[in-house]
């Protein structure tokens, strides 16, 4: 939210030698508050308030449905949450030789079992672990389903946040020229925008298809069959990079709307005198059309940012989280174990932890554009 | 001016008295009531027409029905649970019924419903929690084989029976022959594309024919053992094989591989019967599911009715229950849906269930195969990590880790709700 408003106000209001120009008065303070009584009014109850209550439940271990009294429960929710330990597995050993199995990896003893056993392991499984010579080195987590799933909505951020806007001001130059019928192509570059998520998500599951997909097909008939077929949605290496390009696809539309506004709002004048100056196509675009768009620019990257980081839809309709976890997201994560199991307080700590990290990173982005300006 | 106030009081008093006393006397009391809204049109006229049926039958109760789609249908149920909003009367899959119950929602209808009808049902038309019944329903439904009489005999496979059913190495010779033949890409459809509840009341009879289960019933505290045990393996593995060795499609762009011969065999419930045999005709074979060394099992326990605690016309409810459990009733909806009857005098009453009716071998399975869905509130969480751990099975994962998983996740969530009301 914070990040949203502050980009904003990059591009709507006037900079201060342009306010200078006016007599300056002093804005009546109840105009303010009366005016502005709705809309705050309208975000303490549907953002504020909400969220205090998230707080506030993450602390408890309250029931979507249950007749037991909801009870304190201190931090237990966010020490499920993000508790995170390690331990360091021996091999198995038969008269001091090292078992090794079929393929000459060493054998271990069954993890669970050790856990189970040491009190100070209470609760935690096993993230990742990593081979030492013979031994093991396992990485434990309560969670470890969240902290993946925040891995993977780290990828996708990573993934997607480029390549929308990427794609987003090519369409948007593409389709900023006075041609007839470029409000045609406008439309259908806007099209999978107003068309449902939902919608998009099972036709590309059809696409997807490992056996009967159009995308196999088309690989297949174009590398002669050397490449593929590929299990899309199906194997864990490519499902995240298959709901990045379906994702960047349906979205793009809005990004290439306001680049497009960006680009219409670089005076002509700029260009004609670049074009006088000799410059060709690629510093014209280097040097007049990319600094007229920073400003819109700064504020679809950061709205292209906290978007992305709510993704939830692709993933419930195409692959509910896998294959093995593999495309699971903190919102559905989230989900999951707040409405689907009935879990409200662990839900909240998810969402909690949620809105700091991405407070966090929009701040930090913000910061980031800021000092390029300065 | 405050004067004519005053001097009206005394009138409006009465005229209010009056309309309210008329109002017991002659207005039929009104009782709301919810249904989830089917795509089967058919299905929600018949209880449109229970409904009216009702209203005619008597002059004390007036149901009044609204009817919630389907896909936001437990959402809005669960919403309005919180929001004390609950109408009198509604509709509930039956295994979400004991956490329903647990949470001080329904009211046990023993002493509300007649025993007589109570006790006509068929097992598996009862939702209960802990002993007490709490829904009633007018069908259930069944899981079985589907495949074709052409296909069995173009490639010499025994046709399975009741007194036969295949075994669980008969089932992979077959899948082997057919995936042989190249024709089937994927010989065998079992729906893996659906989501939700499917996983759960599909899948888990598979598990309890390997004699494993979701939990353990003696307490329904503990998973150990039963879910994660050599059974449980068992089946984990022969699951993951089925996709490894390509007899079924681990991610099914659509369900229609059986109506458009894509796929030989289709393991379903008994609601796909109606588009099978109008696709497939005399040349469909539905068979029982598979034994795997427990016997063959088949889940039990459809949509089912229950009267809400905060109803102020219990009695009302009741009465609309007991009229929608009259074998007339329960024959009428059969007819209309294809469903099986939940009382054998129904059945009796209908083409397709009576002793002899062409599609009467559904009655028998649900009869002597039907096993409920744990009645426990801890279900929603069941299901939903029994799912999500047989996705990651089908996907490929070490079957004893995701097994052990989801015992972990069950009985923390049972410890951390101190037991469901269970010790």
């Amino acid at each position: 939210m914070n990040a949203d408003t502050s980009a904003l106000k990059c591009t709507a209001l006037p900079t201060p030698s342009e306010r200078a120009a006016e007599p300056y008065r002093p804005p009546r303070r109840r105009y303010v508050f009366l005016l502005s009584t709705p809309a705050l009014l309208g975000l303490f109850m549907f953002l504020i308030l909400p969220f205090l209550m998230a707080v506030t439940m993450s602390f408890t271990d309250q029931r979507l449905l249950s007749p037991n009294e909801t009870e304190w429960v201190g931090m237990r929710n966010y020490d499920r949450l993000l508790s995170v330990n390690w331990l360091v597995q021996e091999p198995v050993t038969d008269n001091g030789e090292v078992q090794r199995d079929a393929d000459g990896e060493p054998t271990y003893p069954r993890l669970r079992t050790l856990l189970r056993q040491d009190p100070a392991y209470e609760g935690y499984k096993e993230l990742t672990s990593w081979q030492l010579g013979d031994k093991r080195l396992v990485v434990l987590a309560k969670d470890p389903l969240f902290i993946q799933s925040f891995l993977n909505t780290l990828q996708f951020v990573l993934l997607v946040v480029p390549l929308q806007c990427g794609m987003a001001l090519g369409l948007a130059l593409l389709i900023n020229r006075q041609l007839k019928g470029i409000y045609l192509f406008r439309t259908i570059f806007f099209s999978p925008v107003v068309t449902s998520i939902v919608v998009v998500s099972i036709v590309w599951s059809f696409l997807y298809h490992r056996d009967l997909g159009l995308f196999n097909h088309y690989l297949q008939a174009m590398t002669f069959g050397l490449i593929g077929p590929i299990d899309w949605l199906g194997d864990p290496q490519w499902a995240m990079p298959s709901i990045v390009l379906m994702s960047a696809w349906q979205a793009a539309g809005v990004q290439m709307l306001i680049f497009l506004a960006g680009l219409q709002g670089i005076s002509a004048d700029l260009y004609e005198a670049a074009e006088l100056d000799g410059a060709g196509t690629w510093s014209k675009f280097w040097h007049v059309t990319l600094p007229g768009l920073k400003n819109t620019t700064v504020f679809v990257i950061i709205s292209t940012t906290i978007q992305a980081f709510g993704l939830f839809t692709q993933v419930d309709v195409m692959t509910r989280g896998g294959p093995q976890g593999s495309t699971s997201t903190v919102m559905y994560h989230a989900v999951t174990k707040g409405f689907r199991e009935q879990d409200i307080g662990y839900g909240s700590a998810i969402s909690v932890i949620f809105f700091l990290v991405i407070l966090v990173i929009a701040l930090l982005q913000k910061r980031y554009f800021d000092k390029r300006e300065g | 001016m405050k004067n004519t106030y005053l001097s009206l009081l005394p009138y409006a008093v009465m005229t209010t008295l009056s309309v309210s006393a008329v109002g017991a006397s002659a207005a039929p009391a009104e009782i709301k009531l919810w249904r989830h809204e089917t795509s089967n049109i058919a299905e929600i006229q018949v209880s449109k027409d229970a409904i009216d049926r009702f209203n005619k039958s008597q002059d004390k109760w007036r149901v009044v029905a609204e009817m919630i789609p389907e896909g936001s249908y437990t959402e809005t149920v669960t919403a309005a649970a919180l929001a004390n909003e609950l109408p009198c009367i509604l509709d509930m899959d039956q295994p979400v019924v004991p956490n329903f119950a647990w949470s001080g929602y329904l009211r046990p209808l023993e002493g509300l419903v007649s025993k007589e009808a109570l006790d006509s049902l068929i097992d598996s038309a009862k939702g209960t929690y802990k002993g007490q019944v709490y829904s009633v329903g007018q069908f259930d439904v069944a899981l079985a084989l589907f495949t074709r009489k052409s296909i069995l005999d173009k490639y010499g496979i025994r046709q399975a029976t009741m007194e036969q059913p295949w075994s669980k190495e008969e089932l992979l010779d077959a899948l082997a022959k057919l995936k042989a033949s190249g024709e089937y890409p994927y010989p065998l459809s079992m729906r893996t594309g659906w989501t939700g509840e499917w996983y759960s009341y599909g899948y888990t009879p598979m598990l309890q024919s390997f004699g494993g289960d979701q939990i353990d019933r003696a307490n329904y505290l503990a998973a150990e053992g039963v879910l994660n045990g050599k059974s449980g393996l068992a089946w984990g593995e022969f699951f993951q094989d089925l996709f490894e060795k390509g007899y079924v499609d681990r991610n099914p762009s659509d369900d229609k591989a059986f109506i458009q011969g894509r796929s030989a065999l289709d393991y379903v419930g008994s609601w796909e019967m109606g588009n099978h045999s109008q696709r497939w005709g005399e040349d469909l074979v539905v068979m029982p599911v598979p034994d795997f060394g427990h016997g063959p099992v088949v889940g039990g326990g459809s949509w089912q009715w229950g009267v809400t605690k905060s109803c102020a016309n219990p009695e009302g409810a009741a009465k609309f229950v007991e009229f929608i459990l009259q074998p007339s009733e329960i024959a009428e909806m059969s007819e209309v849906t294809g469903m099986i009857p939940s009382t054998p005098a129904a059945a009796r009453m209908t083409n397709h269930y009576r002793e002899g009716g062409d599609w009467r071998f559904f009655y028998d399975y649900s009869a002597a195969y039907a096993k409920l869905r744990p009645a426990t509130p801890a279900y929603p969480i069941i299901s939903s990590t029994f799912e999500t751990m047989a996705r990651n099975i089908k996907d490929g994962a070490n079957v004893q880790d995701a097994l052990d998983e989801a015992v972990d996740t069950i009985e923390r969530n049972i410890a951390d709700n101190k037991g469901y009301g269970f010790n």
